[in-house]
């Protein structure tokens, strides 16, 4: 199934496309220590891609992989038919990858609307100079991006909190405008790296069904990092295993579910 | 009926005074909502264009005339064309509570027999496809957000913007039907149908006809002089009377702006933007706005303190005389021109209030203070007395004539009757036409000669002449010596103190009144806080003999009150006891919506009630309570019986002759 080079039709009738991006033979090292190992695997347009393991398992540095944080020792990522040159993160988000943080990353004494204006930063296009006269074009590029925002913001319902400092903010509430942020950027991929974790049920499912939104509003390919077996198997249309730096299963969740590797790693068994 | 549809000048219908608006207001505001952080505005003619696209939609999808098509939705202008598109096409807007739950919703869309509903997203979509199958006669769905809907089959649910655009391409088509449709509309036409909130029993369908908005409308914004220019903030239920009659009713009547909020936690933001001319707010509204100004002058400093205690002081002597127009003297006037501008007016423009000319309040009690806080700071805050059946209005207080105690003068074309038994009956042009489907209820309530039962008991003040409303018909009872007796009356007197979170007054047929009394746990232990009071649970706190003390002032404040009132003096409480726990849902003792069962409380603490009777000083009692998981459990406690002086009454009235 997942041979099709033009992508599959999921179970609830949304279209997959073709590969968008693809880790060839990936190897991350830190010193003597192999973060991750030989690792390849491909996401699709359109597609909920999960990285999922026990910690320590690499996820994170893959991630920070696709982001353009670390360069990998050896492997290639191809992005969009075309193999990437190393990259600094902003030259990775301008390319259209946008991410959130494990460990929240805003700006604390910014409202919101603030937070969630500096992600439209790749549509700034006017110089410092016209910035500060406020003059012609850039007055009209600050409307036409606070006019995205705003839709991002009705989108996640944070209306209410549009010019509260994000200091003052619940966790749950922060999470949220960081993904505001990632999305106002109207990225082709967005990385979430833990969007759930430290979450009440409730603050799941309400994140939950704003990840299967977007997707299905704005057809954004989603790659997420989750420890939350259940959100996972629940979101994803497929889910790379990780443990100990090395790919132990790749697949829909019921193929994972079944695999032994799988089961082995999260139920501990001893390692060779 | 033709003095009065003349009278209207001939719009007798909603759909009428639209076309009226749009050629006479054309460009002028008709709608706002803040969508994307912007006001967006809509203007009377391009109302009229999006609300022709859908009727002409609404006929494309094969409405006929006498359909009924629920609404579900928050206050957006599109639910309010949507209605009114309805109506255009001959059809009936249902409008329904959007936080009803799902069995609630069935009941309502099978009872009317709705072959259409208008509703909001997802959520409510869902609600619907899930009591779909109870519902014999639903057709077709239209929302208003697509969002999470892609994936849904599309045979029988519609977005709302492709019905407007299928109408806009069909036009030629449906244009003469959709005018043939509108030219039938007359005044006796149905123009909504309401249903009641149904404390009691099922919810009843309240049809409502052009004449009844349409009058309703017209003589109360001629009471209160309401122009195109007013704005209101519509945010309270569109399946409520009081909205359909502010937002659709006088505005269309008017020709005013009605401004929508941009979600429901965002409305106190979207008052202060809008500032209103004419507000509309249940006492629960201005008490909690009260308390948060409360808490924050606690937390300002010294100064700011000292200022807003100072003028607040001035306020209450002087403020209502002005606002009346009453003269007082230089000093006190420049005193006020001066707190107007230190502490008055930024304080009304913080709580959103600072344009408002007209404000009412309605549906229960006001605290006096509380009503008198916002007339001292200038605020023309006045109570209305209404009922869904009388398409709100039954008595309305005029400016100059504003009281706490009463609810005003009988609004203007009404016509009041206080029976032998004390109910208040009303009858008026804004009388509902009848219960649907409910012919026996109907005949109830409603007589041949037109004259409404309101449930409610009242009188009319002998110094003012304004109605005054002392309780529900069913709960007022006569005491052993004949005198009237209204339990909820002297109740609500002694909830107006911060430390009495309820009070259940007993003495029907008896001798003399009592009371069980319930304190509030946070005001009463924040001042033990501050005292040094130490207590280890509510119990103890309840029973503490500094506590009763207090209470018992507030008992007698009561009496004292009530001695100058010769109609209740006899209800002065001679006794009372403060209950050991808090009456609850869970125990039977309330119902959810926090209204005491008084049946059900009078039983179960029977040993309490005769010992406050048999000259006991104190009773020893175990209650058996419910558990939030449902566990049952029991405590016990032995409690004080407090005896309260009463104020020797001036000679007795028998209840409303």
């Amino acid at each position: 199934m997942l041979d099709a080079a033009d992508g599959y039709v999921t179970e609830d009738g949304r279209k997959i496309g073709g590969v968008l991006m693809e880790m060839k033979n990936i190897t991350l090292r830190f010193g003597g220590v192999v973060a991750i190992k030989d690792i390849s695997f491909d996401v699709r347009e359109g597609e909920i891609r999960a990285i999922i393991g026990p910690n320590g398992a690499g996820k994170s540095s893959m991630l920070n992989v696709i982001s353009g944080f670390y360069h990998p020792q050896e492997g290639e990522v191809w992005y969009q038919g075309a193999k990437r040159p190393p990259m600094k993160p902003y030259q990775v988000a301008r390319q259209g990858i946008a991410r959130t943080f494990q460990n929240i990353a805003l700006f604390e004494g910014m409202s919101v609307l603030d937070n969630v204006m500096t992600g439209r930063i790749r549509q700034m296009k006017s110089g410092l100079f016209a910035q500060a006269l406020w003059k012609g074009k850039a007055e009209k590029e600050e409307v036409e991006n606070r006019e995205v925002v705003e839709k991002v913001i009705d989108f996640l319902e944070i209306q209410h909190i549009r010019k509260t400092p994000v200091g003052r903010l619940p966790y749950g509430l922060k999470k949220r405008v960081e993904l505001a942020r990632a999305l106002a950027a109207e990225p082709s991929i967005l990385l979430l790296d833990e969007p759930m974790a430290g979450m009440n049920v409730e603050e799941k499912e309400d994140m939950s069904r704003f990840v299967l939104d977007v997707n299905d509003e704005f057809g954004t390919t989603i790659m997420l990092i989750e420890h939350d077996m259940g959100v996972v198997m629940d979101l994803s249309d497929r889910v790379v295993v990780m443990d100990y730096g090395k790919k132990i299963g790749d697949g829909t969740p019921d193929e994972v579910r079944s695999n032994q590797a799988v089961i082995d790693a999260y139920l501990g068994v001893a390692h060779d | 009926m033709v003095q009065s549809s003349q009278a209207a000048g001939g719009h007798v219908s909603i759909p009428a005074l639209l076309q009226r608006n749009a050629s006479q207001f054309a460009s002028s505001p008709a709608y706002r909502e803040k969508e994307f952080g912007i006001w967006q505005s809509w203007s009377w003619s391009e109302t009229e264009k999006e609300i022709e696209a859908l009727a002409l939609g609404l006929l494309n999808l094969g409405v006929n005339e006498g359909d009924f098509i629920a609404i579900i939705g928050r206050n957006r202008p599109c639910f309010y064309w949507a209605m009114v598109a309805a109506q255009s096409v001959g059809a009936v807007p249902v409008p329904v509570y959007q936080d009803a739950a799902a069995d609630e919703m069935a009941y309502v869309l099978e009872h009317c027999g709705a072959r259409f509903a208008v509703v909001e997203d997802q959520e409510q979509v869902d609600k619907v496809i899930e009591i779909q199958d109870q519902l014999h006669q639903f057709e077709h769905m239209i929302y208003v957000d697509p969002r999470g809907l892609r994936k849904y089959d599309h045979s029988k649910l519609h977005q709302y913007s492709h019905v407007q655009e299928q109408g806009r391409a069909a036009r030629d088509e449906y244009f003469t039907t959709l005018q043939g449709r509108r030219e039938n509309l007359d005044y006796s036409s149905i123009c909504v149908m309401l249903y009641t909130s149904g404390t009691t029993g099922k919810p009843k369908g309240v049809v409502l006809s052009n004449r009844n908005i349409i009058e309703a409308s017209k003589s109360s914004s001629e009471f209160d002089r309401l122009t195109k220019a007013e704005e209101v903030l519509a945010y309270l239920p569109m399946a409520w009377v009081g909205d359909f009659i502010f937002s659709i009713g006088q505005a269309y009547w008017c020709g005013f702006c009605v401004n929508c909020p941009e979600s429901a936690d965002t409305m106190h933001t979207d008052l202060r933007e809008i500032g209103p001319t004419y507000y509309f707010a249940p006492p629960r509204v201005f008490e909690t706005q009260l308390t948060n100004v409360m808490i924050r002058m606690e937390d300002a400093g010294r100064f700011k303190k000292w200022l807003f205690d100072r003028y607040m002081a001035l306020a209450r002597r002087v403020g209502p005389a002005i606002l009346d127009g009453k003269p007082v003297s230089a000093g006190d006037s420049f005193g006020y021109w001066l707190g107007r501008m230190l502490v008055f007016g930024p304080l009304k423009d913080t709580l959103g209030l600072g344009r408002v000319r007209v404000g009412y309040t309605a549906g229960e009690a006001i605290g006096p203070e509380i009503f008198e806080f916002y007339r001292s700071i200038g605020i023309n805050l006045k109570q209305l007395y209404g009922q869904t059946e009388a398409s709100v209005f039954i008595t309305l207080q005029p400016d100059g004539e504003v009281r706490a105690d009463t609810v005003g003068i009988a609004a203007p074309g009404v016509e009041l009757r206080i029976a032998d038994s004390g109910e208040v009956f009303y009858r008026s042009p804004g009388t509902f036409e009848e219960y649907y489907k409910n012919p026996d209820s109907t005949a109830d309530t409603k007589d041949a000669e037109g004259w409404v039962a309101t449930g409610d008991a009242g009188f009319f003040d002998d110094v003012s002449g304004h109605l005054k409303i002392i309780d529900r018909a069913k709960d007022v009872g006569k005491m052993a010596s004949g005198a009237l007796f209204a339990p909820k009356y002297v109740e609500n007197k002694l909830k107006f103190f911060p430390n009495v979170l309820e009070a259940v007054i007993f003495g029907n047929r008896r001798e003399e009144c009592t009371a069980f009394i319930n304190i509030d746990l946070t005001a009463v232990g924040n001042w033990a806080e501050r005292n040094n009071i130490g207590y280890a649970s509510y119990q103890e706190l309840a029973g503490h003999p500094k506590v009763l003390e207090t209470i018992r002032d507030h008992v007698e404040e009561v009496n004292r009150s009530l001695a100058d009132d010769p109609m209740l003096a006899a209800c002065q409480i001679h006794r009372f006891l403060v209950l050991h726990k808090e009456l609850d849902a869970d125990d039977g003792e309330m119902t959810r919506t926090r209204k005491v069962r008084r049946r059900i409380v009078e039983g179960k603490y029977e040993d309490l009630l005769e010992a406050l009777y048999n000259g006991s000083s104190e009773i020893f009692t175990t209650t058996e309570v419910t558990y939030e998981d449902g566990r049952k459990g029991a405590i016990s406690a032995t409690l004080q019986i407090v005896e309260a002086s009463v104020m020797p009454m001036a000679e007795q009235k028998v209840a409303a002759e």
